[in-house]
């Protein structure tokens, strides 16, 4: 009898310690669960305070400018301000697109960029790989740190050179021009010549500096590969083409991805130096016009259209350069 | 490497000429324009100054140097530069360093965030209506805050935090330090190179920049220098004629020292930093 009671006492001692052990176990995970949270967001709380300021920024003075994207679909009044001026849709896109006047920008922008593209991209490739085939340590470093110069220079100066060198009666290239017996050419005038003004400057400003980036991909291919290539009998046209080329072909990729994104960027702070009435219908882009007639004459919503079309259109571009450079089998940007 | 073939030493030599070309067509304008600057005006007004300069003068450099609104617009440049930089890099650098933790959470969402304003942007109208909101039109802080944050640089320090080693972290977290200063007595330190180099990429914009001023100052005085340029060399609206027929020296003249005077500081910078910006050029380009 006395042995069974003791049993049972014991048995439901067990029981009850069983049950609190349980509980307890419960009462733990919880606990454990709420101090992963506290322990890893409180304790490094640190780290979100830190990066605070720059996601203020961020919100205030990139993403809220995005959100004012809508005066677009309104008709913009400066004194009613973003959110209580009227919607009137797409109004402004139609306008745009039957003005004549826009077109023809539009026509600009994208035939200027194209030109620059077709130019000014390949130029630093071609310079870094002829400056890597100089031995010559000494040479090779004082072209190169020549070459970058200019990048360095303001475009407000650079247009002031070149409209010295290139003025109808003083500049020195038309005296050259004067002096072979030939008619002298107002190139920042003249519609025939201005965008290649622009190309050819451009070229002479960002070679250097894009040469960098090239000629330091092709110091990170391997050697052996040339030394295999020349064995095999290979030219230099060869193993310039198939290691070379090759070596730095994700490079390339990378910055023509970022080239084509920005490709409706037609340069607007060169342009908006060197361009002047005479050359406004070949030269005028949709930055330059959103600017001059925008805040110029304070058409907001509507040259509001115009830039968003603008970064509308370049997102499109990045997206799909994108996709095409994934489908050949480089990495993109995503 | 022996025996280079007939064509082989062609190319080499036709390779040198075309690059010392280059040389001299990225140098040619420079000094073209140095020396009309420093040259007589007889022989510029005869459109006789082709590479050196004649009858070696320094009048124009004196009325540049001397002109009151010249030297406002030079301080209230090298003050944006300063100023800008300097929160350019406070902003960056904190702004880099929780995005390169592990720990934190919610960093591959805020990156997105942050990339995508490299593609896409409010525009020109939107960016001058917030700064008219904001109040800041005519004030040197319209320069400074919209472009406080490059993305493009804040990823170059992220992945330059990123390569420094948990260890280091981890020993400091030990020893009871707060994330403000491993951030600053071990990051900073070892990041030096990094950050050179995008100091160099910020002061180097500041300085030359104009648009911004353009669009948002209307008060004269406060001009930084590229827009005193602007109105010198090409919307011509500052009086030169009347000043160079009083100092016996040709336009020309005048607006040449004015561009070599402006390009001057960034020509003796930048081969100290080369070093920098080359080596900052290439971390971005491979590990970006």
């Amino acid at each position: 009898m006395f042995i069974l009671e003791v049993k049972n006492i014991i048995m439901t001692k067990r029981k009850t310690v069983q049950q609190t052990s349980q509980k307890t176990a419960q009462s733990t995970t919880i606990k454990r669960e709420r101090s992963f949270f506290k322990k890893e967001i409180l304790s490094n709380c640190e780290l979100y305070l830190i990066s605070l300021p720059g996601l203020i920024y961020l919100i205030l003075f990139k993403y809220a400018p995005m959100y004012g994207i809508t005066i677009a679909f309104k008709d913009f009044n400066i004194f009613k301000g973003i959110i209580h001026s009227p919607w009137v849709g797409f109004e402004h896109f139609i306008r745009l697109f039957t003005s004549a006047k826009f077109l023809q920008v539009f026509e600009n922008t994208l035939l200027i960029s194209i030109y620059k593209l077709i130019f000014t991209f390949p130029a630093p490739i071609l310079l870094a790989l002829l400056l890597n085939e100089i031995r010559r340590l000494t040479f090779k470093k004082t072209i190169q740190t020549i070459s970058y110069i200019p990048h360095f220079i303001s475009w407000v100066v650079v247009s002031g050179m070149f409209l010295d060198i290139l003025s109808p009666n003083t500049g020195i290239i038309n005296r050259l021009i004067k002096g072979m017996g030939l008619e002298p050419i107002f190139f920042m005038a003249d519609k025939n010549y201005f965008r290649s003004v622009l190309v050819v400057t451009q070229i002479w400003k960002e070679i250097g500096w894009g040469a960098i980036v090239y000629l330091a991909a092709i110091a990170g291919i391997n050697p052996e590969l040339y030394e295999a290539a020349i064995v095999d009998g290979a030219g230099k046209l060869r193993q310039v083409w198939h290691i070379t080329l090759n070596g730095i072909k994700p490079t390339i990729a990378i910055l023509l991805l970022l080239r084509v994104g920005n490709l409706l960027d037609a340069g607007h702070e060169q342009i908006l130096m060197m361009y002047s009435a005479p050359v406004y219908e070949v030269a005028d882009v949709i930055s330059t016009y959103v600017f001059r007639v925008g805040l110029g004459q304070m058409e907001y919503s509507f040259t509001a259209a115009a830039g968003l079309f603008n970064n509308i259109i370049g997102c499109a571009l990045l997206f799909s350069t994108n996709y095409i450079i994934r489908h050949f089998g480089e990495q993109g940007i995503w | 490497m022996l025996g280079r073939s007939r064509g082989e030493k062609t190319f080499e030599v036709f390779n040198i000429f075309l690059l010392i070309l280059l040389g001299f067509a990225t140098l040619f304008p420079l000094i073209h324009i140095a020396s009309k600057s420093l040259s007589d005006d007889a022989y510029v007004l005869a459109r006789d100054i082709v590479l050196l300069p004649k009858d070696i003068q320094f009048e124009a450099y004196k009325y540049i140097l001397g002109n009151d609104r010249f030297a406002g617009s030079f301080q209230n440049t090298i003050i944006l530069t300063f100023v800008g930089t300097f929160i350019n890099i406070m902003m960056t650098v904190i702004t880099a360093y929780p995005l390169s933790r592990k720990r934190f959470h919610g960093q591959s969402a805020i990156m997105v965030l942050y990339v995508f304003t490299m593609f896409f942007s409010g525009g020109i109208i939107p960016s001058y209506l917030l700064v008219r909101n904001l109040k800041l039109l005519d004030s040197i802080w319209s320069l400074i805050l919209p472009g406080s944050i490059s993305v493009y640089n804040m990823i170059l320090i992220k992945n330059f935090f990123m390569s420094v080693p948990d260890s280091l972290e981890e020993s400091a977290k030990m020893d009871g330090c707060r994330h403000i200063r491993i951030l600053f007595s071990i990051f900073l330190p070892l990041s030096l190179p990094a950050i050179a180099t995008i100091t160099l990429f910020y002061a180097v914009g500041h300085w030359n920049s104009y648009f911004g001023a353009l669009m948002y100052m209307s008060t004269r005085n406060k001009y930084p220098l590229q827009l005193f340029l602007r109105e010198m060399l090409i919307e011509e609206s500052v009086d030169v004629v009347d000043v160079s027929n009083l100092m016996d020296v040709a336009p020309e003249s005048v607006k040449a020292a004015t561009i070599i005077v402006a390009t001057v500081p960034i020509l003796i910078i930048y081969p100290f930093l080369q070093k920098y910006f080359v080596k900052g050029v290439m971390i971005g380009a491979i590990k970006g």
